[in-house]
């Protein structure tokens, strides 16, 4: 069994162990994010794709999900599918439009959409503009599991994450993972070899926005929520600093890098704007000290990938 | 006379007002080493990229196997048979060298979008992978990571990929740039051998290189033909000799 098998065992038992010790609402808020950066992370760190718009994916899911739950009554693992497909469906339009610019145009792409997203929520009814769509229903997941009550909820976004965790894990080692890390190391080369990798890039996109949108309809489900502040501009850097504070480009970064920011947001709540002072100072010091991030410089300390 | 594989015709590429390459005629024959030589800014790898798509030209015609490619995507040219190499030498560099070949053999396979399928797939991949790495003298280098190879090797690593898609045309950017003479003559013995059943394009500066592997010269200069033959003819054409030769040796 590989070393990374192993890690992800252990992550696994962590995770079945963990709301017995931690406070679950914050494990749950962190696993969502968690599923978030690493969806990014596909993008960025085996294509080379840094997307400044992944909110837009987070939460349009969000508020697809909540609708279909709240208006439409849909169970939520409905919701949370039909959740999925729009963001999907939106990563389709915004990825067809972005992959054809490279480096900063891609990245001021993404923003400029993601931003014209933004005001399409802030204005459209459905949304409920400020207020976001509150007191959305948890439901039964599949009928039966009643997810009020708090451990089944937790074990259910627990199963949800640890899918989109191993199917991003699946796509880094697979075929098409290949090819995406050819392109990559060498886009020329990879086009002078064959691959019209237009293609490859927009499947990336739309597998990462899809995947975003799992951990924004299921964040939905959880927090009974979904507000203006998962389509802003923040919550994209937001995810570029919990990738880049994990490690870029590495297979468990984004889930520590998650955890990392959540616990910063959650526990030092009480200081107020002081977090963000906070947040910052560290990613200035990620950035100058230990560039490969947490997960990178722990890898590069044991000699194994992670 | 055998026939022509790849031929352009009033190939012209300007770029804002500089004429790069002006009414370039080419006529590749089928299984010969076809060298273009000239002068730095003489257009030559703007000729390579406008025949592999990289760029459009601005005027004229380019004929692969008599089928008009002007207008094709150049991962389209690679799948007529038309594959180039580069002239910074063009490797994946954080994948292995069994893996560089394996991206190129990958293709064939059909699976190259397949998310959803283990990596072990690709397995059946490694045993042609291991013939390629071995004739170019790489075997023992597989589980290296191309960007740790030494120069040499990772040209002669860029031809073993370029090999794996069997081209029938292969188009060669300076392949010994930056190389030392035990590479270079292993390399110019790999560039014959490969030859053997296809058709080799070639931009070089090592005229040594070039007298011993071409069939065929065309000289260019700032962007036009200027002579074009065998090269003890281009070698004694007084035009060549001032242009180019002469500043050196002839």
């Amino acid at each position: 069994m590989g070393f990374q098998h192993r890690v992800m065992i252990g992550l696994g038992a962590v995770g079945i162990l963990a709301p017995f010790v931690v406070y679950p609402i914050f494990l749950m808020k962190a696993l969502c994010f968690a599923l978030f950066a690493a969806a990014f992370n596909l993008l960025v760190g085996y294509v080379g794709l840094l997307s400044f718009g992944h909110a837009m994916f987070l939460g349009m899911a969000g508020y697809a999900a909540g609708h279909a739950a709240k208006v439409w009554g849909l169970p939520p693992e409905l919701a949370i599918l039909f959740g999925t497909a729009v963001a999907a469906a939106l990563g389709l339009v915004v990825g067809a439009i972005a992959i054809r610019r490279q480096g900063i145009y891609f990245a001021m792409t993404t923003l400029a959409l993601a931003q014209m997203v933004y005001f399409f929520c802030l204005q459209v009814p459905f949304t409920g503009g400020e207020d976001g769509i509150q007191a959305i229903p948890r439901g039964r997941m599949f009928g039966f599991l009643d997810l009020a009550d708090t451990l089944t909820l937790y074990y259910v976004v627990l199963a949800i994450v640890a899918a989109g965790f191993l199917l991003i894990y699946r796509t880094i080692h697979s075929p098409f993972g290949q090819i995406l890390k050819a392109i990559r190391e060498n886009e020329p080369r990879a086009i002078s070899l064959g691959y019209r990798v237009d293609h490859y890039k927009l499947l990336a996109f739309i597998l990462s926005a899809a995947l975003a949108g799992v951990a924004g309809a299921t964040k939905a489900i959880v927090f009974q929520l979904a507000s203006l502040t998962d389509v802003t501009w923040q919550m994209s850097g937001e995810v570029v600093l919990m990738t880049l504070l994990g490690g870029l480009g590495t297979v468990f970064g984004p889930i520590a890098g998650a955890f990392i920011v959540i616990a910063l947001e959650t526990y030092l709540a009480q200081m107020g704007s002081w977090v963000l002072v906070i947040q910052g100072a560290i990613f200035v010091v990620c950035v100058l000290t230990f560039r490969r991030g947490v997960v990178g410089e722990l890898a590069r300390l044991v000699n194994r990938p992670l | 006379m055998s026939e022509i594989v790849l031929e352009t015709e009033g190939l012209t590429m300007e770029f804002a007002g500089f004429v790069a390459v002006r009414d370039v005629a080419l006529k590749i024959r089928r299984g010969s080493i076809h060298a273009l030589i000239g002068p730095n800014g003489a257009g030559k790898t703007t000729c390579f990229n406008l025949l592999t798509k990289f760029l459009s030209p601005t005027r004229g015609r380019i004929r692969l196997k008599g089928v008009d490619i002007t207008r094709a995507r150049p991962a389209d040219i690679a799948r007529a048979g038309m594959v180039r190499s580069f002239q910074i030498s063009a490797v994946f560099g954080h994948l292995s060298a069994l893996e560089n070949v394996r991206v190129a053999l990958q293709r064939k396979l059909d699976t190259s979008f397949h998310f959803w399928r283990p990596e072990g797939t690709l397995e059946v991949l490694n045993e042609r992978a291991m013939e390629l790495l071995e004739a170019v003298g790489l075997a023992d280098f597989r589980d290296i990571a191309a960007v740790e190879l030494a120069y040499g090797r990772k040209r002669a690593l860029e031809i073993a990929t370029t090999l794996a898609l069997d081209p029938e045309v292969m188009l060669l950017d300076e392949p010994m740039a930056g190389m030392g003479h035990a590479d270079i003559e292993r390399t110019v013995k790999l560039i014959r051998r490969v030859a053997a059943n296809r058709t080799v394009v070639m931009v070089e500066h090592n005229m040594k290189v070039v007298a011993n592997l071409s069939d065929r010269i065309t000289v260019l200069q700032r962007g036009e033909i200027l002579a074009e033959g065998a090269y003890a003819e281009v070698s004694r054409d007084p035009r060549v000799i001032q242009a180019y030769m002469g500043s050196r040796h002839a």
